[in-house]
């Protein structure tokens, strides 16, 4: 499987934020997207989701599954958690499952692997930002997507959680799939970097 | 199937919840129509008159109240983006999310109508028919109503642009939904001919509203 972008430009607000950037990533394979605040970061992760339109260029998926798009096939771990205060910990995730069509039974094991399961039962309203980051991680877990866009994905998880999400995104590129991060800290993985918006 | 009726159940569950909404409509329905009378006045035979169009009032200005949360919720928390990437078709979403919040916010109007029906001096075949216009009618406002959230969430207001837009769109539904009424009370005129009208009207919202909502979304999303 290979994602790949030619000559990709976005333009928001009427604003180009970038212009002519190609990228490649395999499987098994790590993109880490850095740049300064404001360079696109997310705008690029939004592109590849579908969930903007580049203004110039094309994102290709190369060896998916045929039927579906790559918005279809990805995950999208955004600043926003799609975490439901009214909802319980475990109802979220379920939810989640459901709507996006995952394939795991054991809701304790999958909240036990983001050291949630203590909180099955709790709404989500009285989960802090580092555990509602912990609930939509799990939501990568319940759901098996071969791409896995993410924005800033350590931000708001203590050291221990971060190891826990190194070693996740270890384990999805051993399985084959494919990342793609903005970031600023270190991932904790080997990945190639893409930079953008640099300053001229 | 599964996505949907899972989307169907965390609607409806979010808004019984503490906080969800499902009741505040139902209480405004409560607060329109009690205050009628007192702006109105102890005449009897006036209020009788004048009973479904102002429950058809109530209602509609009921609907409107909860409607903005429509999407709006989701578009904050970042579930919109989820839902537009995933593999339910964006339009049998839209049509899902519309009839979890009808079940929410709509049909709780149409059962506190016969109550509300007490108020306006208004008889039981009245106050049935009129319950009978709001149950095939409050379908179209919510369905064609979701089409001013969608647009409300793409352009990043809220509350007053959604009345501005989905009030004109509502228009038909008020004269035949009253009509259909006015028709079963006073004995010459038709009931069926309205009441076919607004059926057409909402089972044409249900075609309209999702699809035109999805686009909106596609497309104004950023």
């Amino acid at each position: 499987m290979r994602l790949s972008g030619r000559d990709v430009s976005c333009v928001r607000g009427g604003r180009e934020v970038f212009s002519g950037l190609g990228f490649e990533v395999a499987s098994g394979e790590a993109l880490a997207v850095v740049g300064p605040n404001g360079s696109g970061k997310t705008s690029l992760l939004r592109l590849v989701a579908g969930l903007l339109t580049p203004s110039r260029g094309s994102i290709h998926l190369e060896g998916g599954e045929a039927e579906l798009t790559l918005p279809e096939q990805s995950h999208y771990l955004g600043h926003r958690d799609a975490v439901k205060p009214a909802l319980s910990v475990a109802e979220n995730l379920w939810f989640w499952r459901d709507f996006l069509g995952g394939t795991v039974f054991n809701p304790a094991e999958t909240l036990a692997v983001v050291e949630l399961d203590h909180a099955a039962r709790l709404p989500a309203a009285f989960l802090s930002a580092g555990q509602r980051r912990r609930l939509s991680i799990a939501r990568l877990l319940a759901v098996r997507r071969p791409v896995w866009l993410l924005d800033e994905p350590t931000s708001a998880l203590d050291a221990s959680g971060q190891i826990m999400f190194t070693t996740l995104m270890g384990d999805h590129l051993s399985r084959g799939g494919l990342i793609i991060a903005a970031t600023h800290t270190p991932l904790g993985i080997a990945a190639r970097s893409l930079r953008i918006g640099d300053a001229t | 199937m599964t996505a949907l009726a899972a989307l169907i159940r965390r609607d409806i569950k979010i808004a019984l919840r503490v906080g969800g909404g499902a009741l505040i409509g139902v209480l405004f329905f409560l607060t329109v129509v009690v205050l009628m009378p007192f702006a109105v006045g102890p005449d009897l035979a006036l209020l009788t008159r004048l009973g479904p169009a102002i429950l058809w009032l109530g209602a509609l200005l009921a609907s409107l109240l909860t409607l903005d949360r429509l999407f709006m919720a989701d578009h904050e928390d970042g579930s919109l983006d989820l839902i537009v990437m995933g593999r339910t078709p964006l339009e049998l979403a839209c049509a899902a999310k519309a009839l979890a919040h009808w079940l929410a916010a709509g049909l709780p109007l149409v059962i506190a109508t016969p109550v509300l029906g007490l108020l306006l001096n208004l008889d039981a075949a009245a106050t049935s028919a009129v319950a009978l216009t709001l149950l095939a009618g409050t379908p179209a406002l919510t369905f064609t109503g979701m089409i001013g959230a969608a647009l409300a969430v793409t352009l990043h207001r809220g509350g007053l642009l959604l009345a501005v837009l989905v009030l004109p769109l509502s228009i038909p539904v008020l004269i035949f939904g009253v009509a259909a009424s006015q028709a079963a009370i006073m004995e010459p005129l038709s009931f069926g001919a309205p009441f076919s009208i607004l059926c057409a009207l909402s089972l044409v919202s249900f075609v309209i509203g999702p699809f035109a909502a999805a686009a909106s979304l596609r497309y104004g999303l950023d």
